[in-house]
């Protein structure tokens, strides 16, 4: 269980404090107190009676992690996920912010269902939890929610996740009434006539295997029509977990226009294409699907350029019971908070991105983005912090990871980048010696 | 005897040429011996072989059930409606099915592709794909390559035409795999919509025009079009595709004079396959029933005879 006591003091020694936010990237201790940053540098050792005194052994010191993109299952769902599984998962992968999607039974479409996630939140004491709510009521793309009442309650996005938003007219009111909240919708680019029960991503992968296609252009079609009805209004369009070459390029073009869009990947579509379901099978099925390895090579290039803002897990949790089927049958979806951060190493140690831009998407750019309070290294910051080694090899999901679920393709494989310990408000609320696996 | 390398037959690509040669040669051995009055051999007495059908099938059933008890086998039979699969039977109780059967061999045909290959991965038995999904159905690519060589007295060098919905077809995805491991060059004929667009390593040419497609071949096959396609606009209608795709005796004008003709069954008359009395002598199709349980024979045999389980695998 976490630290409650007020006196949270803790002294990392000897650690590289990183900071994306202000180019802050040396090396030095760093001193928390009472939920904030209390000093960083060439701070004087203390002796006693300052808290304890953590051996940081080079390890990088960094705002926490903040993911905009989540599933938790609660309510509903619990067998696949908790809200205090799901915060385990997220503190151990060194998240401190989560936003959690709408797709809960009941659906977080009330602020009745709001609050109640966030008062489990608070009881629980890991992670920061934010809920996202649903566009429409019931997700059925109808009705508008009362996204007043929700952003009153607390939600800080607007989603159908799961499904796109319906229709382009319930689209472009949701952007003209979200707006007035300033708070982002969010949506799941999928045209689902055109992925006509397509299990995979369409290509030469899937014809081998004798698996549906789902064509890049059911992605490439919704961003297209999200952004010309984006452009009707004073909104922000959020697309979630992008995947094709095309729909980075569309956004790209977009936002040379200066469209109010952010968009988001997540770390298996830049570390897996779709060759992974011939191994993985239905670990590795998801929507979008993992797409070829142009796609791939397009959503690093759109890191690096700025046209994609952020990664976001799509933490997708699902029972082995639900996985151990027919691939046809299997649900989509992994879960992805104890192995994020690993992955985009992955792309620092290729020099496809410096680790300073690698946090920064991970955590400064998703916190301004959706509005989230986050980690900063200076003194009187929030000391909302993730310590880690980054040289450091774990195999993933060995012996089990902290989620309720396992359903990820990279269970067994061997990555860097080690989360040692994860601070939010100074408290203490992941520490790997204490057990963690 | 011609051992397999595999504990299982999941896919073509399970085979090499040479394996494939020796399942042919096992079937002539096999195919001599149902000429016989007594059909049976003793070879796999005392093992189980159960057939798993999750799709109706007769024809494939039957065609395994005759070549496991000609081999002396006991055989189980279990069909399963598709309904009980949508019902949400698991793959997990099926597996703990066939381990409670004692199956020694079991023989898999199912809605979804992938499955026997599951399966395969979580039982100690040998496992042989009757057809799965839109994947793979290895035997029905052998029987024909078998009925080609029977008819025509070689498999290298021969141009063959697969015409149809190659798109939905595991019989053209085992054939064009065996196919290629044997020297055929393979032709896919069909309209835009029914020919995958990514065709990776497939070595084969792609027409539209059915005339020019069969031109100078060999053998064409003519594949099973699912009725569903026209409601899902793959095809205008049943009459259009008829007319386009069709095989006939003018049809076949255009193919060589001594082309053969093949359909893995069952055939909708009048679609794909038209005025069958018009080109009778060139017809293979009853040549592939008959084939079929030779070459069922020598997959069970040479898969199971050994004495090996297929463990390793499991
Ligand atoms: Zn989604």
């Amino acid at each position: 269980m976490p630290e409650r006591s007020s006196d949270n003091t803790y002294f990392l020694k000897d650690v590289r404090l990183l900071d994306p936010s202000q180019g802050l990237d040396r090396e030095g201790h760093l001193h928390i107190r009472d939920g904030k940053v209390a000093g960083i540098g060439d701070l004087e050792i203390p002796r006693s009676g300052k808290g304890p005194v953590i051996a940081g052994n080079g390890w990088v010191v960094a705002p926490g992690l903040v993911d905009v993109h989540a599933h938790f299952r609660e309510p509903g769902f619990e067998y696949k996920e908790t809200i205090a599984t799901g915060s385990q998962s997220a503190v151990s992968g060194g998240f401190t912010s989560v936003c959690v999607m709408a797709n809960t039974d009941p659906v977080n479409d009330h602020p009745g269902v709001t609050l109640d996630m966030i008062r489990k939140a608070d009881d629980i004491g890991l992670c920061r939890v934010f809920p996202i709510g649903a566009v429409s009521v019931g997700l059925k793309g109808e009705t508008l929610t009362e996204m007043g009442s929700l952003a009153q309650a607390g939600c800080v996005g607007f989603s159908d996740d799961g499904y796109p938003v319906r229709t382009s007219r319930l689209l472009k009111r949701a952007l003209e009434y979200s707006a007035m909240f300033g708070k982002p919708v969010i949506d799941h680019c999928e045209d689902r006539d055109l992925s006509d029960g397509g299990v995979m991503n369409e290509g030469w992968v899937a014809t081998e295997l004798g698996l549906r296609g789902i064509p890049n252009a059911s992605e490439e079609v919704i961003v297209s029509r999200d952004l010309e009805v984006l452009k009707t209004t004073n909104g922000h369009l959020h697309i979630a977990h992008l995947s094709t070459a095309g729909a980075v390029r569309l956004v790209r073009e977009a936002k040379r226009r200066h469209l109010n869009v952010t968009a988001e990947t997540c770390p298996h579509y830049f570390s897996l294409t779709d060759e992974a379901v011939r191994c993985h099978h239905a670990d590795a099925k998801m929507n979008p699907p993992l797409r070829s390895e142009e796609d791939r090579l397009a959503i690093i290039e759109g890191l690096r350029d700025g046209t994609i803002d952020m990664i976001a897990t799509d933490h997708a949790p699902h029972a082995p019971f639900e996985k151990e089927k027919e691939f046809d049958q299997a649900p989509f979806g992994i879960i992805g908070l104890e192995t994020a951060l690993s992955l985009g190493i992955v792309l620092v140690r290729e020099g496809m991105l410096d680790l300073t831009s690698l946090l920064y998407l991970m955590s400064v750019r998703p916190a301004r983005a959706f509005g989230l309070p986050r980690g900063e290294i200076r003194e009187g910051g929030r000391a909302d912090l993730v310590l880690f080694d980054p040289d450091g090899m774990w195999e993933a999901g060995i012996p089990s990871f902290l989620s309720r679920s396992r359903n990820s393709p990279f269970r067994g494989r061997k990555l860097p980048g080690r989360v040692m310990m994860t601070f939010v408000d100074g408290r203490k609320v992941f520490d790997r010696r204490e057990g963690g696996s | 005897m011609d051992a397999l390398r595999t504990p299982h037959l999941l896919t073509v690509s399970d085979l090499t040429p040479g394996e494939m040669e020796g399942i042919f040669r096992t079937a002539d051995s096999f195919l001599d011996l149902s000429s016989r009055t007594v059909k049976k051999v003793p070879s796999l007495r005392g093992k189980t072989v159960v057939n798993l059908f999750y799709e109706p099938s007769t024809r494939t059933r039957t065609s395994f059930e005759i070549a496991a008890k000609r081999l002396s086998a006991d055989v189980i039979n279990i069909t399963t409606s598709q309904s009980s699969v949508v019902k949400g039977e698991s793959l997990l109780d099926t597996v703990r099915t066939i381990e409670a059967l004692g199956a020694d061999g079991v023989v898999i045909r199912h809605p979804a592709s992938g499955v026997p290959e599951w399966i395969s991965r979580r039982v100690g038995c040998h496992v042989i794909n009757a057809g799965d999904g839109l994947h793979e159905h290895p035997t029905q690519a052998l029987l024909d390559l078998f009925t080609i060589q029977k008819r025509k007295g070689r498999l290298k060098g021969l141009r063959v035409a697969i015409v149809g919905d190659i798109l939905h077809s595991r019989v053209a995805r085992s054939n064009i795999r065996a196919m290629s491991l044997m020297g055929i060059s393979v032709r896919l004929v069909g309209p835009p919509t029914l020919i995958p667009k990514d065709r990776g390593d497939w070595n084969a040419e792609v027409f539209h025009d059915l005339r020019e497609g069969i031109s100078d071949c060999d053998v064409v096959m003519a594949l099973r079009l699912q009725l569903e396609r026209a409601t899902a606009n793959y095809i205008p209608s049943l009459k259009e595709y008829a007319k386009f795709y069709g095989i006939s005796p003018s049809v076949l004008q255009s193919a060589r004079p001594d082309v053969l003709v093949l359909h893995p069954g069952p055939i909708n008359r009048g679609i794909e396959i038209q005025d069958e009395e018009g080109f009778r002598e060139h017809s293979g199709i009853l040549d592939q029933v008959h084939f079929g349980v030779g070459i069922r024979m020598a997959v069970l045999y040479l898969l199971m005879a050994g004495g090996n389980k297929g463990e390793g695998n499991a």
